[in-house]
């Protein structure tokens, strides 16, 4: 065999079956990576992986982006995916370098996003010995994933590799562990191209019951105040499936909410598009949710942050439920019309039916509706006053808008990534999103750290494109070794931090449920962020006041490296409309002249 | 609107898995993560040639939360089917105990007595003990480890219950 490999000497053999060609274990491994077109890895290297790291020295057909914490590759490698369609792919070591993982798994499990994270383990002969770096990495991993394996057979490598891209990305996508022993990479294993064959026991359904999709179209002809819920799993159905969604809500003339995670899958400028609902929703679209009278759920899983108080969630509607996950219906809400199948397809079939079916919604109804949701918007629950003095004091809502102009005025396709925190919900409310796929943040975990990294796996996927991580202070120092990594790869990025020198999200539940008693809430001892970037070789910047705004935008956008803007923002800034725990969705607060209002229940407490 | 029903039901379910390393653990892993409960569990290969097991769980909870254990346990990779068999229809539901008794004198023939009225059958004799062996439904078993209680019960050892449905119908 060549000693480096060509993307063609790695193609796996097409007239013969390849299984009789034995190679060494990393070998296959690389093959595999290569037939499932794969083209970036996220790794870190350690010893129960070097006969892998040895394999793609030999070879040119895969990179590696060497990230600077297995966390972090785990999540560039999810926003790789979720920028692109296609699956992300990570490669770390045994013991310490699996675990560090496992956060990014989780995450990755709970926002369905398709990744295979490749570990090292000790040989078959040293498991259960307590050898160096050993860890039980299927067992602590069995519940951060859809599912894992541990090859102990040479013979199942081929298999099982390819089979992990395989459930990794078909059904409800979600993270897949393959724990690699020394032993299996460093001796001869067969090839095999992937089976074309079903999967024996694993098999989703995505073609949606017709039947269902009659009965859900039926509903929604006899809608008068009908809603669209859209969730991010029509993002993971691809990019015809928001442009069907498009067709859909147009044609129809309903009104349409998303959940965090389904920003962009219809665009947010439209007038059809009320905003995000839940905890930090517009009013317009919680409002609507708790009047409509036929709800339409797709891709989305009713999450706590989306119903709020349950008994109380919308509460008069007729409910459609699609789902890809037979287990998500029915699980939080109970529905009218279950729907199981891929979002594109049961989007596709409404349309079909809206065609067929006769009839169509009380169009006096209908504007009856958009006349009250129109009174709800007139109040504006995202609108904050920004004194324009240049002095004045920068509000962060005004800098995610002002971020969002100026960047629309550059013509990029730009994607962005957030932390978690009060700037992650002003980044989904005020910055746009008219395409799916450019919108990388983490929803069900709520992992701070995720943006740095994140944003590091979409400008490795897309390098011409404008990538900014909106971030917080606190959650940006989770990861913020991955300056490294931008470095190393001259990945353009830019973080761009809105300082208000506290953990703002927590600070502001202290403030509502905790008497104002900010307990470990203040950033304290934050490093110069400037010269913080100066020492990772990227440009650093500051605003301090309204007068700085954009002029730092622009020179931020215009550098064509690496940046770090500290935007430095009000610090007492509290997020709004807000949804208090416990509380239902037409029990908002629009703003801090409310909060003294606010009772929040014992139970509401104890929710987080 | 339907209205959620909060009446606690039992329920068996079973389920026919893959026989791989882990598939017992993701199972069990999947009803602690979620909260549900375990009252028995067996399992054992059933298909040599097929590398299938069979497992099956008495569980219990709302008709929503059934739903659900169903819904989640569908959702491994290596589960083939589930069914609640509760809800299937009619099943036969079994379990076997051996229940070591150790007495003497007019305990030890009443409790030799009452292992004839349910058909259980003693595996072990010693001049001080039996060690009887009874199959049957769960409450079969549980009433005859309550009437061994007072006669010198010294230990069960219980297989949980294995579980088909009525007929010519499978799973
Ligand atoms: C890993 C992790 N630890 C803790 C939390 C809890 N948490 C949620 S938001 C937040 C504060 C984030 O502060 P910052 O990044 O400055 O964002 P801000 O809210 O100020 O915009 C914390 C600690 C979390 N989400 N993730
Ligand atoms: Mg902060």
């Amino acid at each position: 065999m060549n000693a480096t490999p060509n993307r063609n000497d790695l193609k796996p053999n097409t007239r013969g079956h390849g299984a009789d060609i034995v190679l060494s274990g990393a070998e296959v491994l690389l093959r595999v990576l290569v037939e499932q077109e794969v083209d970036v890895i996220f790794g870190y290297p350690g010893g129960a992986v070097l006969p892998i790291y040895d394999a793609l020295f030999k070879q040119n057909a895969v990179r590696h982006i060497l990230v600077r914490h297995e966390q972090a590759a785990v999540h560039a490698a999810e926003a790789y995916a979720r920028s692109t369609g296609k699956v992300g792919v990570v490669l770390v070591t045994s013991g310490p370098g699996a675990t560090n993982a496992v956060t990014g798994l989780v995450d990755a499990l709970m926002d369905s996003i398709p990744v295979v994270c490749f570990t090292g383990q000790v040989g078959v002969p040293l498991i259960g010995t307590d050898a160096f770096q050993e860890a039980d990495t299927t067992g602590i991993t069995r519940q951060a994933t859809k599912h894992n394996y541990l090859v102990k057979n040479p013979a199942d490598l081929a298999r099982v590799a390819h089979e992990a891209f395989h459930i990794a990305r078909s059904g409800r996508p979600g993270p897949v562990v393959v724990d690699l022993p020394k032993n299996i990479t460093v001796g001869s294993a067969p090839y095999a191209p992937a089976s074309r064959a079903p999967h024996p026991s694993y098999r989703p359904r995505t073609e949606p019951e017709r039947e269902a999709v009659v009965r859900a179209v039926a509903a929604m002809k006899r809608a008068r105040r009908p809603l669209f819920y859209t969730g991010g799993g029509i993002i993971n159905a691809g990019p015809q499936a928001s442009e069907a969604l498009g067709r859909l809500v147009r044609k129809t003339g309903f009104p349409c909410t998303s959940t965090l995670m389904g920003l962009g899958a219809y665009p947010t400028t439209d007038r059809q598009f009320l905003g995000m609902l839940g905890m930090h929703g517009t009013y317009e679209a919680n409002l609507a949710t708790h009047g409509c009278d036929v709800l339409v759920a797709l891709g989305a899983r009713f999450d706590d942050r989306v119903t709020g108080r349950l008994d109380a969630f919308s509460p008069d509607s007729f409910k459609i439920h699609a789902d890809i996950e037979p287990s998500q219906i029915n699980k939080i809400v109970q529905v009218d019309v279950p729907i199981v199948g891929d979002a594109g397809r049961v989007i596709e079939m409404m349309l079909e039916e809206w065609d067929r079916q006769d009839g169509a919604p009380d169009p006096a109804a209908l504007g009856q509706w958009w006349q009250q949701i129109d009174a709800w918007r007139g109040i504006r629950s995202l609108h904050f006053e920004q004194d324009r003095t240049p002095s004045a004091i920068i509000r962060p809502q005004y800098a995610v808008r002002r971020l969002y102009e100026l960047a629309m005025e550059t013509g990029r396709d730009t994607f962005v990534s957030t932390e978690v925190g009060q700037h992650q919900m002003w980044a989904a409310q005020h910055f746009q999103f008219d395409r799916p796929n450019r919108w990388l943040t983490s929803g069900g975990l709520g992992t701070m750290g995720y943006g740095l990294p994140a944003a590091v796996g979409a400008q490795v996927a897309h390098p011409d494109a404008l990538v900014i991580d909106i971030a917080g202070e606190a959650s940006t120092l989770m990861n913020i070794q991955e300056l490294g990594t931008i470095a190393q790869y001259r990945l353009p990025v830019k973080l761009f931090i809105l300082n208000n020198q506290y953990m703002g999200m927590v600070r502001q539940w202290q403030e509502l449920l905790h008497g104002s008693r900010y307990s470990e809430s203040y950033s304290a001892a934050l490093p110069d962020f400037i010269r913080l970037a100066e020492s990772f070789h990227a440009k650093g910047m500051r605003a301090t006041c309204v007068g700085e705004l954009d002029d730092v935008i622009r020179a931020m956008l215009a550098e064509p490296g690496a940046v770090v803007a500290d935007i430095c923002v009000a610090q007492d800034e509290n997020c709004y409309p807000m949804i208090p725990s416990g509380a239902a969705h037409n029990q908002m607060l629009l703003g801090p002249e409310q909060e003294g209002e606010v009772k929040v229940s014992a139970e509401g407490r104890m929710l987080v | 609107m339907t209205m959620q029903d909060e009446t606690i039901v039992s329920a068996v379910i079973s389920i026919l898995v893959e026989n791989e390393s882990g598939v017992l653990a993701r199972v069990i892993g999947l009803f602690s993560g979620r909260g549900y409960n375990i009252e028995s569990l067996t399992v054992a290969p059933v298909e040599q040639s097929r590398h299938q097991s069979r497992i099956n769980i008495v569980t219990s909870g709302t008709p929503q939360v059934i739903e659900q254990i169903k819904a989640q346990v569908g959702r491994l990779v290596p589960v083939y089917r589930v069914a609640n068999l509760t809800q299937v229809g009619p099943h036969v539901a079994r379990e076997m105990a051996l229940v070591k008794v150790v007495s003497s004198g007019e305990a030890r023939t009443e409790a030799l007595r009452i292992a004839e009225a349910f058909r259980a059958r003693a595996v072990d004799t010693t001049a001080t003990s039996f060690v009887f062996e009874l199959t049957g439904a769960t409450d079969k078993l549980d009433s005859f480890i309550d009437l061994m209680r007072p006669l010198g019960l010294a230990e069960v050892s219980r297989t949980g219950v294995a579980a088909i449905i009525r007929g010519p119908r499978t799973i």
